[in-house]
């Protein structure tokens, strides 16, 4: 059962959803992808299997409603910095998917020793006009737009954003809604941080992921961080998975991490 | 009451199967579709149309602010209005307006209107919308968690560059200028009225009852869909203990005049249905960006929706036509509203329920519209000034004052050869 609590970064409120046990190995930290999660979800419970899972909510997402103060890229990376600094134990195992990605890069590239192994699935960051990433913020309003273009099985997404009982469902979207904007802050037009130019300072044993489903990020773009990161990378497709592997492949997803991070530990 | 004749400067050659063959008319539409020879044509029929506007008796003449988009030829409606300050010597000049957010640095929008302002000899209405989606978000690349923030920064700045009398820095959140100090400065002091074209946002009307500045509703669907917004706004006035002024409000209305209610009928169906059925078509995925909207006004919206679906599955059960969908076809656009269409001696008394029911007093019309030719369009535009203004045009007149109208010079000087004089 994971515990909740609340930290503060930069003056703002943040949820820290955690759960598991780590032996000696760094604790597993989380960041969302786009939308994040309004609460736990079962691929949290297959990574915490093997470790600590600690989930801190990034600014807009669900569990942390501030963001308008949060202007520059700067900004955005002092606050990812600032929310790692604010766990307990240093150096983590940064997991990162999609917009959460393209932080966890730039948290990798800026504060290195904060990061011990890098795990980065379908990281945001590039942009390449060649081969476009899906418009996110250009889609038709309804109910099934942004699950469909985000996970292999709209269903999949349905079942995370489940609205409980006694919560209001208008709320829920505002919700939603509120961590599409915070992206849009982040990332619009493109998803282009420009972190390709900063990943050379990214030493670290990195794991890069995508669902091979993916129609946000086309697969050129992990090969654009692989090819610039300057650690040993394992890259990897996730069957049956989307742009959001953790809410499509859950189970996969974890193992995947789980078996990077162990042969990272092996002696 | 004021009256004031609205151009959006349509494309009007969008093919017959536009609607069937083309995925939106803004935004993304098809280059291929736009003869410039013919645009050439369309700009001088439209300034011709505005210009008779004024002529005949209109109390302002307006142009607003689209991008890449197959209804509105106006990106730049800073140069109609500047064509206009020569052209036309009476009425108001409303330029409906400039959308603050994608001016940088926004001090331009100071000086041009500061331009049109001196151009004119003091007729200018300073319009300042935010934007829709389309422009501001798609076409002008304009981050839409930041778009209202820099909205109301480049107001603040534009309205700072007009009245303060020496040189100042402005280091604002997205602005950073160490010298402002524009040149020219308004005629109009302490600056032109200010009108704000919204959407439905309580906090837009609070805005403007906080400024005192105008408030008009831009909508295509007329008097019945407008009425639930106009209350709203009003209801917002009593609570915040402004007065029911109804020069507090714009409104936009469509309107077509014949000599009979058969005439009318027939000489505009097909322009209506050419601008409901075509220039209307727009991809509903540029519509509603993240961000776009307020959280309050998204929660609103939400809920609205959700009691919208109810009603139209009741409609749909009883067999009728739910919500205020966008009609396309002729009976429907009347008799949703979105048109006025009679003899003058009709649409003036519609006109009138309109206003006094809304509680309007400036209204902008629209006698132009969809493919309309230039000689309907001014036959329109005359009928109006002549047979229905003169029924409606002393309403509130009696009650209430107008604040938030141009303050032209009493001596202003002329161009070289006025058109009214050639025309004389």
């Amino acid at each position: 059962m994971a515990s909740e609590r609340s930290i503060e970064v930069g003056g703002h409120p943040v949820r820290v959803l955690e759960a598991g046990e780590s032996a000696s190995a760094p604790p597993a930290v989380f960041f969302a992808g786009i939308g994040g999660l309004p609460g736990w979800v079962p691929f949290l419970d297959h990574l915490a299997e093997t470790r600590r899972v600690v989930v801190p909510s990034l600014p807009g997402f669900p569990g942390a409603a501030d963001f308008r103060h949060l202007d520059a890229l700067l900004d955005w990376i002092v606050h990812a910095v600032e929310t790692i600094e604010a766990l307990d134990a240093k150096p983590v195992d940064l997991v990162g998917s999609s917009v959460g990605g393209a932080l966890a890069a730039e948290v990798a590239a800026i504060a290195g020793p904060l990061v011990r192994r890098l795990v980065l699935i379908a990281p945001f960051g590039c942009f390449d006009a060649k081969d476009p990433a899906a418009d996110i913020w250009a889609q038709v309003p309804g109910p099934d737009s942004i699950p469909n273009l985000v996970c292999a099985d709209p269903e999949n997404w349905k079942r995370a954003w489940q609205v409980p009982e006694g919560e209001d469902p208008i709320e829920r979207q505002v919700m939603h809604a509120r961590a599409m904007e915070a992206a849009a802050r982040l990332l619009f037009p493109f998803g282009d941080t420009g972190v390709l130019s900063r990943l050379h300072r990214v030493r670290h044993p990195t794991l890069l992921l995508r669902g091979e489903q993916d129609k946000v990020l086309p697969a050129s773009y992990n090969a654009r961080f692989a090819e610039a990161l300057a650690g040993p990378v394992r890259s990897a497709e996730i069957t049956n998975a989307g742009h959001l592997p953790e809410l499509d492949a859950p189970e996969e997803l974890a193992r995947q991490i789980n078996a990077f991070l162990a042969d990272q530990e092996a002696p | 009451m004021k009256n004031l004749w609205f151009h959006l400067m349509p494309y009007k050659a969008l093919p017959d199967d536009f609607r069937e063959a083309h995925p939106s008319v803004w935004v993304d539409i098809d280059a291929s579709l736009l003869d410039a020879e013919r645009v050439h044509v369309h700009y001088n029929d439209y300034l011709d149309e505005l210009e008779y506007a004024g002529e005949v008796g209109f109390d302002g003449v307006c142009c607003n602010e689209h991008h890449q988009n197959g209804y509105g030829l106006m990106p730049s409606p800073n140069l109609i209005a500047a064509t206009l300050t020569r052209r036309t010597s009476a009425p108001a000049i409303c330029v409906m307006g400039n959308s603050l957010a994608l001016y940088n640095p926004p001090t331009r929008v100071a000086e041009e209107f500061a331009m049109l302002d001196c151009m004119s000899g003091g007729r200018l209405i300073a319009g300042f919308p935010v934007g829709t989606p389309m422009d501001t978000i798609f076409a002008y690349g304009q981050n839409p968690s930041k778009l209202r923030e820099r909205y109301y920064e480049a107001h603040d700045l534009v309205m700072k560059a007009w009245q303060e009398p020496k040189t100042f820095s402005f280091d604002g959140r997205f602005n950073q200028l160490r010298y402002v100090n524009v040149w020219p400065r308004p005629v109009q002091q302490p600056h032109p009225p200010v009108w704000i074209p919204g959407g439905g946002s309580v906090e837009t009307w609070r805005w403007c009852a906080e400024q005192d500045y105008v408030y008009s509703y831009l909508s295509y669907f007329g008097y019945k869909a407008g009425e639930a917004t106009m209350k709203g706004f009003w209801n917002e006035m009593d609570r915040l203990g402004k007065d029911r002024n109804p020069y507090r409000a714009g409104f936009l209305q469509f309107v077509a005049v014949g000599e009979t209610e058969q005439e009318a009928l027939d000489l505009y169906k097909a322009p209506a249905e050419y601008f409901y059925g075509r220039c209307l078509h727009v991809n509903p995925k540029w519509a509603s960006p993240p961000g776009y909207q307020s959280e309050a006004t998204l929660r609103a919206r939400v809920q609205s929706q959700v009691a919208l679906a109810a009603q139209r599955s009741a409609a749909a059960a009883g067999g009728g036509r739910g919500g205020m969908g966008a009609a396309r076809d002729w009976k429907d656009i009347l008799d949703l509203g979105y048109v006025i269409a009679g003899d003058p001696d009709q649409v003036a008394e519609r006109i009138r329920e309109v206003c006094v029911n809304l509680n309007v007093g400036h209204l902008m019309l629209l006698c132009q519209f969809g493919n309309m030719d230039t000689e309907l369009a001014k036959y329109n535009t005359r009928l109006y000034a002549e047979r229905v203004l003169p029924q409606i045009r002393d309403l509130f007149d009696d009650e209430w004052q107008d604040d938030w109208w141009p303050k032209p010079l009493a001596e202003r000087a002329a161009p070289r050869e006025a058109v009214a004089a050639k025309a004389a």
